[in-house]
C-alpha cells in the first residue's frame, strides 16, 4: 500500500509530473526572457497535457500495438526512477543494494521507447530522428557511466543512492573534489543528451525533420510523451544533486540547487546551435570520455 | 464551455503551411508574431513542426494546382478539433493570382475555413485580432 502511493502519489508519478510541468515552464520562461520576450504563464504546461487529452488520437499504418504502447513503457520507467530517487532523499538508508544501476538501466528506456514509437509509426522523418537518437544513446551512455564510476569510487564503492547520500553528508559533496567537479560537468552535458535539449536535440530538430521522432503521435500518446519528458526533467537534475551535491539535503537547499541546475541547462539550450549527429558522437566519445577518464583516474589516487 | 474547449483556447499550436504561389511576405510576418514585439507564446501560441500536433493551420498564399490537394490531405491529417485560420488575399480570394491558369481555387473551396485574415500582408495587429475572433469562435461553439 505504502509502495503503491509511493508510485502514484508522492515522490511518484503526480508529485514528480506536477514539478516536471512547472521546471517546463521555467525552462520555456528563461528561453523567453533570453529573447527579451515574455513568456507564457505557469500553468501553460499544464493546459498543454489538458489539450492534448482531448484531441482525437491518429494511429497510423503499421504496428498499432506498438505505436500506442510505446509512450506507455517510457513513463512508467520515468516514474519508477521519480520514485527511487525520492524515497533515496526521504529516508536514504531504506533503499535496495544496487538502486543506482537499476536507475541507470530505467533511465534509458525512455528512450528506448521513444525510438521503438518512431520506427513503428513507419514514417520516414521518424525513422531519420529514430536512427539519430540510437547514435545520440550510443554518444552518450559511455560518459554518464564513467562519470557515475567516479561518484562509486569517490563514496567508497557505495552502489545505493542512499549511502552516496549519506557519505557526502558526513565527508563533504563530491563537487568540491576535483575529479567529482570534472564528472559533474560531464554528467551535465551528458543529461543535456539525455532530455533532448539542444545543442543535442538533432533527434527532434524542427526545422530539418519536422518533430522527428515525435511525428506521428498525437493526442494522448503525445501528452504521454510530453509528459515523460517533463518528469525527466524533474528527474535527471535531481540524481546529478544526490550523485555530487548532496551535502546539503534540506527542501530549501534541494530547491535552491534543482533550480540552479535546471536555469544552467536552459541557458545552455539557448546559447548554443544544434550539433550534427557526428559532430555529436565525436564529442561525447573524444574530449568529454578523455575528461572523465582523467577524473576517474584522478578519482583512483583519491583526489 | 467545457475543460477541453478552455485548454484549446489557452494553447494553440499553429502549423505554418506556406501553399505554392506566393511572395513569402505573410509568412515573415507570421514570424514577427513570435518576435519580441508581439511575443504570442504569451497566450499559449507556439509553432509545432507536424500536422500532427497542431490544432490550428495556418494557411498563406494561393493554392497552385500542385499545392492544393496536397493542402487538403495536410488538413485531413490534422487530429481534430482542428481550426484553420486563411492569411493574406492570396489565401483568401488567389489575391493578384485570381487571373492565373495555375491557381484552380481559393482556399475555401477546398476546406473549411474558420478565420479568414485579410491584408496583402497583413499587420501582425491583424493577426492578432484574427486570433482573437478565433477564439471567440471556439467559445461560441460549445
Amino acid at each position: 500500500m505504502k509502495l503503491l502511493f509511493n508510485y502514484i502519489i508522492f515522490p511518484g508519478f503526480l508529485f514528480s509530473a506536477v514539478i516536471g510541468l512547472i521546471s517546463g515552464w521555467v525552462d520555456r520562461k528563461v528561453t523567453a526572457r533570453v529573447q527579451w520576450r515574455v513568456g507564457p504563464p505557469w500553468y501553460q504546461n499544464f493546459i498543454d497535457i489538458i489539450k492534448l487529452l482531448g484531441k482525437e488520437i491518429i494511429v497510423p499504418q503499421g504496428s498499432k500495438i506498438t505505436f500506442l504502447l510505446s509512450p506507455l513503457f517510457g513513463l512508467l520507467s520515468a516514474v519508477l526512477v521519480a520514485t527511487i530517487l525520492g524515497n533515496a532523499f526521504i529516508s536514504p538508508l531504506e533503499g535496495f543494494i544496487g538502486d543506482i544501476i537499476v536507475v541507470l538501466y530505467l533511465l534509458v528506456i525512455p528512450a528506448i521507447s521513444i525510438i521503438i514509437g518512431a520506427f513503428s509509426s513507419r514514417n520516414c522523418l521518424a525513422s531519420v530522428g529514430a536512427s539519430r537518437e540510437m547514435k545520440l544513446i550510443l554518444a552518450y551512455e559511455l560518459p554518464f557511466i564513467l562519470a557515475i564510476i567516479v561518484v562509486l569510487i569517490k563514496s567508497a564503492g557505495a552502489l545505493q543512492i542512499g549511502s552516496i547520500i549519506n557519505y557526502q553528508i558526513n565527508f563533504g559533496s563530491h563537487l568540491s573534489s576535483p575529479s567529482g567537479a570534472l564528472a559533474f560537468i560531464v554528467a551535465m552535458l551528458c543529461i543535456q543528451a539525455k532530455l533532448d535539449f539542444v545543442p543535442f536535440d538533432m533527434s527532434e530538430a524542427e526545422q530539418e525533420i519536422m518533430g522527428g521522432t515525435l511525428i506521428e503521435y498525437s493526442g494522448l500518446p503525445l501528452a504521454i510523451f510530453k509528459l515523460t519528458k517533463a518528469i525527466l526533467l524533474y528527474t535527471l537534475p535531481l540524481l546529478l544533486i544526490s550523485l555530487f551535491w548532496a551535502n546539503e539535503i534540506g527542501v530549501w537547499a534541494l530547491i535552491g540547487k534543482y533550480i540552479l541546475l535546471l536555469v544552467i541547462i536552459v541557458l545552455v539550450k539557448n546559447t548554443n546551435p544544434r550539433m550534427r549527429i557526428d559532430q555529436t558522437i565525436k564529442f561525447f566519445w573524444g574530449p568529454v570520455t578523455v575528461v572523465v577518464t582523467i577524473a576517474l583516474i584522478l578519482a583512483l589516487f583519491g583526489l | 464551455m467545457g475543460l477541453k474547449t478552455k485548454a484549446l483556447t489557452k494553447s494553440l499550436w499553429v502549423f505554418h503551411l506556406c501553399a505554392g504561389g506566393s511572395c513569402n511576405n505573410c509568412d515573415i510576418e507570421i514570424l514577427d508574431l513570435l518576435t519580441p514585439r508581439f511575443d504570442v507564446e504569451r497566450f499559449g501560441i507556439v509553432l509545432v513542426g507536424s500536422a500532427r500536433h497542431a490544432d490550428v493551420l495556418l494557411v498563406t498564399g494561393s493554392l497552385t494546382r500542385k499545392a492544393a490537394p496536397r493542402a487538403r490531405r495536410v488538413y485531413e491529417q490534422m487530429p481534430k478539433p482542428g481550426l484553420v485560420v486563411a492569411c493574406g488575399a492570396c489565401a483568401l480570394g488567389r489575391g493578384i493570382f485570381n487571373e492565373g491558369y495555375n491557381t484552380p481555387c481559393r482556399l475555401d473551396e477546398l476546406m473549411p475555413v474558420d478565420v479568414y485574415i485579410p491584408g496583402c500582408p497583413p499587420k501582425p495587429e491583424a493577426m492578432i485580432a484574427g486570433i482573437a475572433k478565433l477564439i471567440n469562435k471556439v467559445k461560441g461553439q460549445k
